[in-house]
């Protein structure tokens, strides 16, 4: 027994199966593909505009001062609509499992309407609220103590879009927010209660930090999804992304030209954001897995490899933490 | 017994729905005592323990820790429930050790074990950690102090979750079944740390399968089957030379 370790016999070199249907399909795919792109392409390039060929005006207007003017409203808009979604999500999300059922129905019923209505109806009805509120004031009843605004002043074109955009998503953050707390193990809330935490501790501290793992990724998709929906910030004339390139295509009749312009915006800034969410995702994970997972760049590398090989088993992620266990 | 009982069950029932799961645990528990209980599964032994953790409510019967009531406050002869505040007070006092850990994923095993003291009790950073190393050293993981959960194995993650439990400094610790989920090489470990916690006299109902730790470590030991306690008294007897048929049984089967 002893020298069986001595003789281990040599490592097996054995012939790797070949996958021809994978080059075929690789093929066919990029064949396909050359075609369509070569059509639009070909067909751009003979529209006339003001700037020569439909290229030359796409070169023209990608990075026009309007354009990019655009881009910043749409960052704004994308942000600030987030940024109230999440957090009243969050307050929804935790309203909504309280124990007080006047608390958890208003957050039902929050949820009901606002994600039952189109978003698009949200925006109109903001940015026409003045036609039946001239003025929005808050008083203390029996006192003279009152405070009014004109609705044009405190409801802008911008803030009846962020508005819309952002109690709509609320709507949306909550239900994923309460998905990620129900994810979290019981035995975690009955721990921390053992120690002596109260709710608001326990949620804070233990819950949504564990919660937060399942709460990302969905929300890295409903950010992405934002970036595109607050195109339909053009609904209160809000001159961002989309509204800038209508206009512009409007003037110049280069329509299709000024579409292509926005869409290289629309996809550069979503591409920023999925590299975003991933880091995101990799921070958060802490604690949870072995080791950390591979970035893109590291999977596309392995893809590279592996593209003759057999699917990959479940290869080990390069494990980043020390991982001595017993 | 002099003073007053750590921990006082007259008469306590408990349902879940139309279960009756307690039907009327009768015990006391001095200070500095070991009681080790024992009993099949579904016998009540670990919803016993919840309720002196307030983690179950009590249907019927008086339960109280320290000569206070669990759950209520008494005035006259009326029980008022008491406030969300008030069982967080009362549950910092007494820990509790869970069959499958339960320790936070998402902090090391120090972080675990200084939570509690900093958010809870307030206290400054600097005497938490001082506390939390010292504690976990005692449970011998001072190497461990930075280590994530899933980094440890299935004993070292129970001896950090025991570190966190006396981190509140506790009066009472509640240890539910603490061994039943680590492998068999790893179920000494973890006793061991429970022994020296006996030993300087901190007061513990342990509800376990381990025989050879309720003889050895225990003071009393309570054998409970549907809902009662069947049999109680000195370990050693018990063990040995039990009264009850329905003890008989059990113990045949395990030992």
């Amino acid at each position: 027994m002893a020298d069986a370790v001595a003789q281990r016999p040599e490592a097996i070199k054995a012939v790797p199966v070949r996958h021809p249907g994978r080059w075929v399909a690789a093929v066919v795919v990029l064949a396909i593909a050359a075609a369509i792109v070569y059509t639009i392409a070909a067909a751009i390039q003979s529209d006339l505009t003001a700037y020569g060929s439909g290229w030359a005006a796409v070169g023209h207007y990608v990075f026009h001062r309007l354009i990019l003017q655009g881009i910043v409203v749409t960052l704004e808009l994308t942000i600030l609509a987030m940024v109230i979604g999440i957090i009243l999500g969050v307050i929804l999300a935790v309203m909504r499992i309280s124990p007080n059922p006047v608390v958890s129905t208003v957050s039902w019923f929050y949820v009901w309407f606002f994600r039952g209505t189109p978003v698009l109806v949200q925006i109109f009805f903001w940015f026409n609220l003045n036609l039946i509120l001239p003025h929005i004031g808050i008083g203390i009843p029996f006192t003279s103590i009152w405070w009014q605004v004109s609705t044009n002043t405190l409801i802008t074109p911008f803030m009846a879009a962020t508005l819309g955009l952002g109690l709509n998503e609320a709507a949306y953050m909550a239900e994923i927010v309460r998905a990620g707390i129900i994810s979290v193990e019981h035995g975690q809330t009955e721990a921390a209660q053992a120690l002596g935490m109260d709710r608001l501790l326990v949620m804070q501290r233990i819950v949504l930090p564990q919660a937060m793992r399942v709460i990302i990724p969905p929300t890295g998709n409903e950010t992405i999804s934002m970036l595109k929906t607050s195109s339909l910030a053009f609904a209160a004339s809000v001159t961002e992304l989309f509204t800038r390139q209508q206009q512009i295509a409007t003037a110049t009749y280069a329509v299709l030209e000024l579409l292509i312009v926005a869409s290289i915006w629309y996809l550069v800034m979503t591409s920023i954001l999925t590299v975003g969410q991933y880091y995101l995702e990799r921070r958060f994970g802490r604690g949870t897995q072995r080791g950390l997972p591979m970035t893109p760049f590291q999977r596309f590398r392995r893809m590279l490899v592996t593209f003759h090989a057999p699917p990959p088993a479940t290869q080990a992620a390069p494990a980043v933490l020390p991982s001595e266990h017993r | 017994m002099a003073g007053t009982p750590m921990v006082k069950a007259e008469s306590v029932h408990k349902n879940f729905g139309r279960l009756e799961v307690l039907r009327g645990i009768d015990l006391e528990v001095a200070p500095r005592e070991v009681m080790c209980m024992i009993g099949p599964s579904g016998s009540g032994k670990s919803t016993f323990l919840r309720c002196i953790n307030h983690l179950e409510k009590i249907d019927a019967g008086r339960l109280s820790v320290d000569g206070e009531l669990v759950g209520y406050r008494q005035q006259g002869d009326k029980l008022y429930e008491l406030h969300d505040a008030e069982v967080c007070r009362k549950r910092s006092e007494i820990g509790m050790v869970f069959q499958r850990f339960n320790l936070f994923p998402h902090m090391t095993a120090l972080e675990n074990v200084i939570e509690a003291p900093l958010r809870v009790k307030r206290e400054s950073r600097a005497i938490a950690v001082d506390r939390g190393r010292r504690l976990l050293e005692r449970v011998g993981l001072a190497e461990k102090v930075d280590a994530y959960p899933n980094q440890l194995s299935g004993g070292q993650q129970q001896r950090v979750a025991i570190a966190r439990a006396l981190a509140m400094q506790p009066k009472l610790m509640l240890f539910d079944e603490p061994t039943s989920a680590l492998d068999p090489e790893l179920v000494g470990e973890v006793l061991d740390v429970m022994r020296g916690l006996a030993e300087d006299g901190m007061t513990m109902v342990v509800v376990t399968h381990e025989m050879g730790f309720a003889r050895e470590v225990g003071d009393s030991l309570v054998f409970m089957d549907a809902g009662v306690v069947v049999e109680a008294g000195k370990p050693k007897d018990v063990l040995t030379s039990p009264q009850h048929e329905r003890t008989r049984t059990f113990l045949s089967s395990v030992l």
